[in-house]
């Protein structure tokens, strides 16, 4: 007894303050956690300009930021980016139709979970990066390979979370939905999709990931265009500057698809937040 | 069956593989009759609900149910991202107005909660939105099943007071599936003990309402007895 009621002032004074906390950090970012990166880039550029990173193997920040508004001064930054962001964008869409498909329907058939999920697991554990070069004998060295590499990469989270979603529904609702006369396809679109959306959403990130990173390797291989022919032409003259331009605008796209998922978790389920 | 009642049910027998769960049940629940449903744990019980509300088509035996059939399960199963009032119209097709929800969760005196969502509610308070959800649709018949299992026994007081009120003015036949003979006792007109899979015995109650739980003293030691609870041995 005499635990219990010193644990819980203990817990109510040390609530407060943490919560302050965190209502000021959504406000205004917490200043002391920019300390350390801008030490670092301060010293970053000051091992260029003194000569203990030479360019042609690191740039300085500060050549990497005018490298950068210079290219996007000419269009070229622009230009990549539309071509790198098309891919992605058309890989997405085939990926995840064909993932969220096939989860479907084997989540949802018995017939279907026979089927389609020993082939599914069986190529999955295939290191689908290794498949590049079967691409480029399939589908040639043109955008193909790059948008199939993306599709396959983003199917899979997409197929297992939203396989998983559907099979763990809770079959108690399932129940009380048909005791209320719900059809079959009734309870499809409002009970069993409905709950398979967590689990799909959490997919929706990870093949998101996937898909920049499949995207990177695919256009590391080859490109005539792009931020990975960007990034590869630089290489052959030794530019760095522009190299590390193309790696921030693929952590900025990377991060920016993530902050709009997450957006998009909160809006849709604002139920679970309560 | 054309026989004016709600349920009429002959000879019904359910099995599990090899095991007749129900074997034969003979059951009658006249139109706008309470029947409290009782026996042991195993006995049947919820079987017999998912049949007489069609979720369970596998069986033998004639069964005719007149009307409507409404459920409330012990655990409200509400739709965790639907708001209150849209998981009370549910059951209606085509999905009706915001005013049909609101007027039945005022019934619960649930009103001011129409816009939240399903994991802010209480217990008592998610049983009762079940309760509207179900008694919505106007049933013929209302089937209970142990829906104060899960409730503290204040709460518990205050929704018998509810259903019997509820069930006054709605008038569905029912039947409650419940492991508290006081309950069935409190306000059912008939109490049926479930054994061997059967309706093994029948109790009439006469005493008009509200009732105290000292009014079917008597038929309390038969039921328990039924139940194969010996009073003289505990007290
Ligand atoms: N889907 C099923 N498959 C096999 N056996 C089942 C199934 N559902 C129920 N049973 C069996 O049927 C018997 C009756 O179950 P039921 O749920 O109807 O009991 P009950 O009377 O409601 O019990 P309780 O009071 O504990 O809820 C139990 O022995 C149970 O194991
Ligand atoms: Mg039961």
């Amino acid at each position: 007894m005499s635990v219990s009621t010193l644990g819980a002032p203990a817990r109510a004074d040390s609530a407060p303050p943490s919560l302050t906390v965190k209502k000021s950090r959504r406000k205004l970012p917490d200043l002391r956690r920019w300390i350390s990166p801008l030490v670092i880039v301060a010293l970053w550029q000051i091992a260029c300009e003194t000569g203990l990173l030479p360019p042609d193997k690191l740039s300085s920040p500060w050549t990497v930021l005018q490298s950068g508004i210079e290219l996007a001064g000419t269009g070229e930054l622009g230009d990549a980016f539309v071509v790198s962001t098309t891919r992605v964008g058309i890989g997405f869409g085939i990926g995840a139709l064909i993932g969220i498909v096939l989860g479907i329907v084997a989540g949802l058939s018995r017939w279907g979970n026979y089927l389609v999920d020993p082939p599914v697991q069986m190529l999955r554990t295939l290191p689908f990066l290794g498949l590049i070069p079967l691409f480029i004998l399939w589908f040639g060295i043109g955008e193909e390979p790059k948008i199939a590499l993306v599709a396959l990469g983003v199917a899979f989270p997409l197929y297992l979370n939203v396989h998983a979603g559907i099979r763990n529904v809770d079959s108690h609702l399932i129940e009380a939905t048909t005791a209320l006369g719900y059809t079959r396809s009734e309870r499809l679109f409002h009970v069993v999709l409905p709950a398979a959306l967590p689990n799909t959403l959490v997919g929706l990130r990870q093949s998101l990931g996937v898909a920049w990173l499949s995207l990177i390797v695919g256009e590391q291989v080859n490109a005539s265009s792009g931020l990975g022919y960007l990034i590869n032409n630089a290489r052959e003259f030794l530019r760095t500057d522009v190299i590390v331009v193309g790696l921030v605008v693929y952590a900025a796209l990377g991060l920016a698809t993530d902050a709009i998922v997450r957006l998009v978790e909160r809006r849709a389920l604002r139920w679970r937040a309560a | 069956m054309a026989s004016g009642l709600t349920v009429a049910v002959r000879g019904l027998t359910k099995r599990f593989g090899d095991r007749a769960v129900l074997h034969g049940l003979d059951l009658d629940i006249a139109p706008g009759e309470f029947v409290a449903l009782l026996g042991r744990s195993g006995s049947g019980k919820s079987t017999l609900l998912k049949v007489l509300a069609g979720l369970d088509r596998d069986v033998t035996g004639e069964f005719t149910v007149d009307g409507k059939v409404s459920v409330a399960f012990q655990q409200p199963r509400l739709l965790p991202w639907r708001r209150v009032w849209r998981n009370v119209v549910l059951g209606l097709h085509p999905v009706v107005g915001k005013d049909v929800a609101l007027a039945a969760l005022a019934e619960v005196r649930l009103a001011d909660h129409a816009d939240a969502w399903p994991r802010t509610l209480s217990g008592g308070e998610a049983q009762r939105v079940s309760l509207a959800r179900a008694l919505v649709r106007e049933p013929g018949l209302l089937l209970l099943d142990e829906p104060f299992g899960a409730l503290d026994a204040l709460t518990r007081i205050a929704m018998h007071r509810l259903v019997e009120s509820l069930w006054l003015r709605h008038k569905p036949a029912v039947l409650l599936v419940t492991h508290d003979v006081d309950e069935a006792l409190l306000l059912a007109d008939r109490v049926l003990v479930l054994d061997e899979g059967r309706i093994a015995s029948e109790y009439v109650l006469g005493h008009p309402r509200p009732r105290e739980l000292s009014d079917h003293i008597d038929v309390r030691t038969q039921v328990l007895a039924d139940l194969g609870v010996n009073e003289r041995a505990t007290a």
